[in-house]
């Protein structure tokens, strides 16, 4: 049997609006993904502890707060540092569409703004993780 | 009557009939159950004249960057028109810690202004009139010693704690159902609470200590009687702290005010409302025995949410805006505010902002709104509707009761959450699959370039401005007042004396929000989240 995709839905920083990080979580679970959700005010540190130790293959943030691109750079940094750099990192929340290209060049995977198709998420993370 | 194929459910699960007659209203007694406005049990309002006699209070919610910057804001919206200010702070603030804190990093200013020291509140009031403006501060898990230091100022310009006027959100509990602002654990954030409600009680009895909101649990997943329901078990929870305190009643409980969200159905939110009121004027009297009419008033701000705004085609949240307004109006409320049409995706321009005041200017200027009081009361629907929601509600309410142990044990165990958070995820099914209708979303689209429209700008140099003043203000401060008025709070934090009094000497002292926070943290711990998906 193929081992199911392991998913961490995390909320870096201050930001306490969790609606999408658990809209998404119980989507990307009814899929038939394995979802960790973090719960709120994670630091970075965190969420790559986390990452680590669930050893999941997707690492999906959720970010309304407008401090998408610092939280990206310091994450993706990191994950980069420590070696887990191959994870697939997602972004969803309030994400304007001129910083798209901002975040995809400082990799990352897929950005998914409010209001995304819960099938699109899926294709994507389907179609970007060969287990 | 003849059949019809289409049924129609509304969100909070009631069937609505095609046609609705005198025969609709044959099981309501016009007396008890609707009355006259003023007068119990308000059902169509809670002033006889309502906006005969005086408006709606407009109140958008504004405060982002600096202090000096928001300052501005709120004078551009007074010299347009607006009479009253509800103060966004930023997530550093809100989460008690200072600017220069590694955790503020790239939140500084950002939805909100920053707030390190009483010098910061200075300044974003200096020359604002806060005894004409009502000022609404939109924090929670550090409400103390954002009030002390509104209470301070409100001193230094001349006007006494007695007749100190305003409202601060305060509202904890429902931190932990939806915005998540919250810092320590359930038990001792609620006693912050009753410290302030019962500080205010005794000195500051013009001043609204908190506002209950339903508001941001709908923006959850809610749906509208859960709304209503919740947010009801939250302020009677609140109320018994009151009472414990020995209170009574009709000192402090029609202090507590509500906020309520807009969005949806449109009758199906003005039956809410109403039956919002004609509830609490019951439950205060019959469940807590108060004598008081002011008591049994439900107060309310009711604004149009983002929860119904779409990212899509951006303009039509204006339309939007527009008809929340509307039912806002014809819903009785005491305070309106709307989101502004690109709340969707930034932090609302000055135009944007000013459209969501025209809107409601618009309304009662042009339209004739405040002509009649409560020209929706007797309508065949509207009642019938009222009714059936009024039921739903007071079945919430009992469910929380008995099902999950309370209103506090649902939060602490995270319950609560878990049924708001399934309920949002089926809402965006139904959007997803078309089954819930919404205008650009999923209906009507079309393919849209980049948004045209200005976004608001962060300016990182804001944290360093905030960070600079407050090492200036440290370093010339009475550092043994700072130290001895930070021991005084650790104390009085753990025993059962009222927090506030030493919340103000501290704030007075140049104590920053951050050491504040800090030493309650060490007293009270901090609260772990019961992730239950």
């Amino acid at each position: 049997m193929k081992k199911p995709i392991r998913i961490l839905i995390a909320k870096p920083g201050l930001d306490g609006h969790d609606r999408g990080a658990k809209v998404i979580s119980l989507a990307m679970r009814n899929a038939g993904f394995e979802v960790i959700y973090t719960g709120l005010h994670q630091t970075i540190d965190q969420i790559i502890e986390a990452a680590v130790q669930e050893d999941v293959d997707v690492v999906g943030l959720s970010i309304l707060s407008g401090a998408h691109i610092p939280i990206s750079k310091k994450l993706i940094a990191k994950m980069k540092k420590i070696g887990i750099d191959e994870k697939l990192v997602l972004i969803g929340g309030n994400i304007p569409k001129q910083d798209f290209e901002t975040l995809k060049a400082l990799g990352v995977g897929g950005i998914f703004p409010t209001g995304s198709n819960f099938d699109d998420v899926e294709k994507f993370i389907l179609s970007n993780i060969n287990l | 009557m003849a059949e019809i194929s289409n049924k129609v459910i509304l969100e909070s699960g009631i069937p609505v009939k095609p046609l609705y007659t005198s025969d609709d209203l044959a099981e309501i007694n016009p007396n008890d159950e609707i009355g006259l406005p003023g007068e119990f049990p308000f059902t169509r309002g809670i002033h006889s004249m309502m906006y005969r006699k005086r408006p709606f209070t407009m109140r958008q919610y504004a405060g982002f960057g600096t202090p000096e910057e928001t300052n501005k804001r709120f004078k551009f919206l007074i010299e347009n028109g607006q009479n009253a200010l509800n103060v966004a702070f930023d997530l550093p603030t809100q989460m008690g810690l200072d600017s220069n804190d590694p955790l503020a990093e790239g939140e500084v200013g950002r939805v909100g202004m920053a707030i390190d020291t009483l010098a910061d509140m200075e300044t974003a009031f200096e020359g604002i009139p806060i005894d004409k403006i009502s000022v609404s501060l939109t924090v929670n898990a550090v409400a103390a010693p954002i009030m002390a230091m509104y209470f301070v100022i409100a001193e230094k310009h001349g006007i006494p704690l007695e007749e100190v006027r305003g409202t601060a959100q305060n509202d904890i509990l429902k931190e932990y159902i939806g915005r998540g602002a919250w810092i320590f654990p359930v038990e001792p954030a609620v006693r912050l609470i009753g410290d302030t409600i019962e500080f205010c009680a005794r000195n500051a009895p013009n001043y609204y200590p908190v506002s209950v909101c339903g508001y941001h649990i709908r923006e959850s997943g809610a749906n509208p009687v859960q709304e209503i329901a919740y947010a009801f078990s939250i302020a009677q929870a609140y109320i018994k702290i009151g009472l414990e305190r020995d209170l009574d009643i009709d000192d402090f409980a029609g202090r507590i005010s509500f906020n309520f969200d807009i969005f949806g159905n449109f009758f199906e939110q003005i039956a809410k409302f109403r039956a919002a009121r004609r509830l609490w004027a019951r439950i205060t009297r019959d469940k807590f025995g108060a004598k008081d009419a002011r008591t049994m008033k439900m107060k309310m701000i009711a604004g149009g949410g983002g929860g119904g705004l779409t990212i899509q085609q951006p303009e039509n949240n204006i339309v939007r805006g527009a008809y929340y307004a509307l039912l806002s109006a014809l819903s009785g409320t005491q305070t309106m505010a709307l989101c502004s049409y690109d709340e969707a995706y930034t932090i609302p321009t000055e135009k944007a902002a000013l459209i969501s005041l025209r809107t409601m200017q618009i309304l009662i200027e042009e339209m004739g709104i405040g002509d009649t009081v409560d020209p929706l009361g007797g309508s065949y629907y509207v009642e019938t509707l009222t009714s059936e929601i009024e039921k739903r509600i007071s079945a919430e309410i009992e469910r929380v009761d008995q099902e999950w142990g309370g209103i506090v044990e649902a939060v602490s165990e995270g319950i609560l959450q878990r049924e708001v958070a399934h309920q949002a995820y089926e809402n965006e099914q139904g959007i997803q699959n078309g089954e819930i209708p919404k205008v650009g979303a999923n209906i009507y689209q079309i393919e849209e370039e980049e948004h045209q429209v200005a976004l608001h700008p962060y300016k990182p140099e804001t944290a360093e401005s905030s960070i600079r003043r407050t090492e200036q203000l440290k370093a010339n401060r009475d550092q043994e007042a700072v130290a001895a008025s930070l021991k005084r709070i650790r104390e009085v934090a753990d025993s059962t004396e009222n927090i506030m009094p030493s919340m103000m000497e501290a704030v007075k002292a140049h104590a920053t929000l951050g050491e504040i926070t800090n030493v309650l943290k060490e007293v009270f711990g901090e609260f772990k989240e019961p992730v239950r998906l």
